[in-house]
This record gives C-alpha cells, sequence and structure tokens, in this order.
C-alpha cells in the first residue's frame, strides 16, 4: 500500500518563467520514469514524474499548464503537498549508447535517467527539443553528469532550428545507439519510433489520472493496457499495438480527444 | 473436475465471477482485457444521458484496510459509449450494462439504447453513495424503485439486475421493492458511504468529502445483506463487496448469492484475479467433495 504522506516543501527552484522545481523528503526508492500522484489541497490531484532521485529527498518539476500547476506553482518552500506513490514502472536502462529525447517538459522526467545512464557508464546523448530558447532548462544539469546535449529550437533561437525528432533523425543516421528513451508530446513519440526501426525504443505516457493504482481504467489504453501500472513507460513493440498512441486520450469523462 | 458454472435469470456463465462495474470498464480494451483475465461476464461502468467528468481529484484514497472513492459517476454519455459496447459484441463478451438516472424516463431512455446496442442484461444503479440526485438517493426510497424497475422491465426485453446500497435502514424492503417491480436479479452491495480526513491538513481527502468504502473491510457488511436478501427474496443474487479470495466468493455463494463481482480485488490481486478465484474456489471445493457451485447457493440457510 502506499498511503498518502503529507510533505513539506523542502527547497523550490525557479527553472525558467513557468517551470519550478520543488524538492520534499520521500525516502522511498524510485526508478527513472516512475510518477506520484501530486495532491494540491483544496485544489486538484495530478501524477507527475519524479525529476529528482535522492536517497531521502526526491523532486518534481512542473511547468504552468493548468489550475492545478498554475496554483502549485505559487506554493513556497514550507507548505504542504500530499504524496503518493511512486506508481507505475521506470525506464530499463541498459545498452551501450542511449539517445534521449525531451520534448518540452518531458525533459525533466528524463534527467534522473539520464545520470543513471552515465553512473552506469553508458554513453548518453540527449536531445532538449523546445519551441524556443527561452523555454530551456536543465542544460547545466545534463552538462555535469558529462552527457552530450543537443538542443533543437522551433524558432531556431538556440541550437538546431527545427523539430527534434528531425535532429534525432539525424544524430541516428550518423551514430549506432543501442536504443532512444522518450518524453514529450506524443505526436513527438509516435514519430520518433517510426525512425527506430531497429533500435530499442522507451517512451512514457502522459494521460489524465484519477486512482493511480490500476482499478479506475480513466488512464486505459490499447487493450486494457494501464498507464499508471503498465505503463507510464511502454517499449516501443508495445506502442506499435496500440491503435490511441500518438491519435487520442480520453478526457475526466472518458470521451476521446484527438491529439 | 468440479463444476463452477452458474446462471443468473436467462444468462449461463462459465464461472461465478463478474467485474464490478466502476472498475476496469470504462472502455471496451480494460473490459476484454477482464474476460480473458478470467471474468465471466463485465459491468460497464455506469452510464448516464449526458457526459459527466465527476469530481475533482482526490478521487481515490488507499487506506489501510479498504478504498475510498468519489468519482461522481464520470461517463462520456450513453450516444458516445455505444462504440464500447459495439466493440465488446465483436468479441462474444457477456456485458451487463450498468445505467443511472434521476428519474424513471431517464432509466427507460438508457436502457432502450444499452439494448440496440447490444448488453445481454441491464443493471440498474440505485446505490451510488456520492452523487447528488443519483444512486442512493434513488434507491432509497421503495415505491421509486419498484416503479422504475418495473417501467424498466416494460421496455426492454434483457434480464433486469438492481444494483442496492448497504447504506438502508432496511435492504430487505429495497429489495422486495426490486422484485415487485419484476427484476430478473439483486446486486449487492455497492460501496460503503465513507470520510477519510487527513491529521496534517485537518481536512478530507477526497475533493468531495464523502466516498464509498471498498475492498476487504467490507466483505461482512456485503455477506449480512446478501443473507438477509436471500431469506426474504426468491430472485437470483449477485453478491459484491469485498470478494478477494475464493473463499470469500464462496461465503457470498453460501450465503445465498448466485455468482459475485469483483471490482477492488484488482487492487489487491492484480487483473487475473478472476482466474485466482476460481482457481481457489474449485480448489476448496474438490477438497470438500462438492461437485457443483450449485450444491452450495444458500447452504447457509438452514
Amino acid at each position: 500500500m502506499n498511503s498518502l504522506q503529507i510533505s513539506k516543501i523542502t527547497e523550490t527552484k525557479t527553472e525558467n518563467k513557468n517551470v519550478k522545481t520543488f524538492m520534499f523528503k520521500y525516502p522511498k526508492k524510485i526508478i527513472p520514469g516512475q510518477f506520484f500522484m501530486i495532491w494540491i489541497p483544496g485544489v486538484d490531484e495530478i501524477p507527475m514524474s519524479v525529476s529528482y532521485i535522492d536517497k531521502d529527498v526526491k523532486g518534481i518539476t512542473f511547468r504552468k499548464v493548468g489550475e492545478a500547476t498554475n496554483a502549485l506553482f505559487d506554493f513556497i518552500k514550507g507548505d504542504k503537498i500530499g504524496i503518493r506513490g511512486p506508481y507505475g514502472n521506470g525506464f530499463k536502462i541498459y545498452g551501450k549508447r542511449i539517445l534521449f529525447v525531451g520534448g518540452g517538459t518531458g525533459v525533466a522526467m528524463l534527467a534522473p535517467a539520464v545520470e543513471r545512464a552515465e553512473n552506469n557508464n553508458i554513453s548518453s546523448t540527449i536531445i532538449i527539443g523546445v519551441k524556443n530558447s527561452n523555454e530551456l532548462f536543465f542544460e547545466e544539469r545534463f552538462k555535469k553528469c558529462g552527457a552530450e546535449i543537443h538542443i533543437s529550437t522551433d524558432d531556431g533561437s538556440k541550437g538546431y532550428k527545427g523539430f527534434a525528432t528531425d535532429l534525432a533523425d539525424e544524430l541516428i543516421s550518423q551514430e549506432k545507439f543501442t536504443s532512444v528513451l522518450t518524453c514529450g508530446p506524443e505526436i513527438m513519440m509516435k514519430n520518433l519510433l517510426d525512425l527506430c526501426n531497429n533500435i530499442s525504443f522507451q517512451a512514457s505516457l502522459e494521460r489524465y489520472m484519477k486512482c493511480g493504482v490500476g482499478v479506475c481504467s480513466q488512464c486505459c489504453i490499447g487493450e486494457g493496457l494501464r498507464v499508471c501500472v503498465e505503463g507510464p513507460v511502454f517499449d516501443g513493440k508495445t506502442l506499435k499495438n496500440i491503435e490511441d498512441f500518438g491519435v487520442y486520450k480520453r478526457d475526466a469523462s472518458g470521451r476521446k480527444i484527438r491529439f | 473436475m468440479v463444476d463452477i458454472t452458474t446462471k443468473i435469470a436467462s444468462i449461463k456463465l462459465r464461472n461465478p465471477t463478474i467485474l464490478a462495474s466502476g472498475i476496469m470498464d470504462e472502455d471496451a480494451g480494460s473490459m476484454k482485457r477482464i474476460f480473458d483475465c478470467g471474468a465471466s461476464a463485465v459491468v460497464t461502468k455506469s452510464i448516464g444521458l449526458k457526459s459527466r467528468e465527476g469530481y475533482l481529484n482526490p478521487t481515490f484514497a488507499e487506506l489501510e484496510h479498504g478504498i475510498l472513492n468519489a468519482m461522481g459517476l464520470p461517463n462520456p454519455g450513453i450516444n458516445e459509449f455505444e462504440e464500447e459496447v459495439k466493440k465488446m459484441k465483436d468479441s462474444n463478451v457477456p456485458i451487463i450494462g450498468s445505467i443511472f438516472g434521476s428519474d424513471s424516463d431517464e432509466f427507460i431512455e438508457l436502457s432502450k439504447k444499452m439494448q440496440k446496442y447490444g448488453i445481454d442484461a441491464q443493471e440498474l444503479n440505485m446505490s451510488c453513495p456520492h452523487a447528488k440526485g443519483y444512486g442512493l438517493e434513488i434507491g432509497s426510497d421503495p415505491a421509486l424503485v419498484s416503479e422504475i424497475t418495473s417501467r424498466v422491465k416494460e421496455s426492454i426485453d434483457k434480464p433486469v439486475f438492481v444494483k442496492l446500497s448497504s447504506n438502508l435502514t432496511d435492504i430487505v424492503e429495497i429489495a422486495k421493492a426490486a422484485e415487485d417491480g419484476n427484476a430478473d436479479g439483486i446486486v449487492a452491495i455497492n460501496s460503503v458511504k465513507a470520510m477519510k480526513i487527513d491529521l496534517e491538513l485537518k481536512m478530507p481527502v477526497l475533493s468531495n468529502k464523502t466516498g464509498g468504502y471498498s475492498g476487504m473491510a467490507i466483505k461482512p457488511i456485503g455477506i449480512r445483506c446478501v443473507y438477509e436478501i436471500a431469506k426474504n427474496v426468491d430472485i437470483p443474487i449477485i453478491g459484491v463487496g469485498g470478494v478477494t479470495t475464493g473463499e470469500d466468493a464462496l461465503e457470498y455463494i453460501m450465503a445465498g448469492a448466485s455468482a459475485v463481482q469483483i471490482g477492488s480485488g484488482i487492487y489487491y490481486r492484480g487483473v487475473d484475479i478472476f482466474k485466482k478465484i476460481c482457481r481457489e474456489m474449485e480448489c476448496w471445493m474438490e477438497n470438500h467433495n462438492y461437485k457443483r457451485l450449485s450444491e452450495l447457493i444458500g447452504a447457509a440457510h438452514k
């Protein structure tokens, strides 16, 4: 059982205009790619991937996108949030050379996976894909851990001008990667999967969630695969057989919403 | 080999384990997966006329002896749900359509549509403990239960089951009202009205404050209800509430149920709980020299 734990925010960090990191005490063991259900008291409870994994301290990094994250953005050191988890599976980090592709805030949850790979002496390359350079964060963090960094911006304000997938296509044709690990907009991840014919592939999916423990079926995709239990990280072979992937998600009522 | 097939009204089931409403049943893919995991039939999420988002999170809390939820009857609306039922029909899974309405006209419109889409039986949700104007608010009035049940029965040909709450002074009175309305079966019980307060924040955890308690802790309540209903009505009963093992299922059977529904059990034992429970029931029956499940239905009534 994962009882709800109320924790004080011990540290906050502003990553950019719209992205913040909160740290809190949470001693449970976590695999990169797993997520928490974060309760913002009086507002909402939402799934959030873990962006910092230390022995006793964990962190989340999030962008202001809706009511819940807007409210959370105004929280300060000492404020209390509810945490349950970790839930779901994480990335399987193996091979000789991994290409990480993070789109937008998806970069946040890839960071502990990149650090884990570097610690395990797996050579890591990361593409940080954003709309423009103002949205960048974690660049220093990746430099520090020794990963090779590539930046793509839609408007060319920094690094490669264009989509992260186009940059990935170039890198894949130049170097031999044993696997590709990604988190970002689902259409980006689907396009990336199409590029990975002979390369092992793992992607972390995002769905509206309620229970987080595999009973309510809110986050189910394909033939009853629960993003909160069998996911959020799925391998390429599984994703190829899921009709939802890159096509639609479900809103809180269960209605299909096309991407 | 022991025979654990069973029958509810005209529906023959390969075993007595049915997926309960509200769990893994928002879409056809999930329901198919549960059927493949051994359930003999599935009950859909409760569907209303219009789409509802339900309550804001937290809608769910894991507690020490059970789980608490107040989803708030989220559903895509009956018209949108057609696609999911039709997808199920291609796979031959017995499907029980759960519906909720605020009066008999709504129940009739919903059940006619469900029948058209191809369900095998209808379950009337008269017991959701946390939705204003629906569920338990309907299901605590015997005259209304009887009227809605009989009018739905007149409107469709498929068997009609009525799902009841334990949050009643006298569950037998409501079960009799459903029987008077010509229900083909009683489903008992829904989750039990409950609350969890967080000490640190000094506030209820669920956004709706109150919710429905399910899982292991409520099994004795369900057993008592099924036993009392079985003593007083002649239609078949489907037992629900805390079924986690084969022994739990057999306890409901002995109390008078012809089948059981399983929901929160998935949280405790995973999606293949259906197969596990069937194996455990067979094992118990073999060890106790029973050949057919039917020998045990209502065995506790002496």
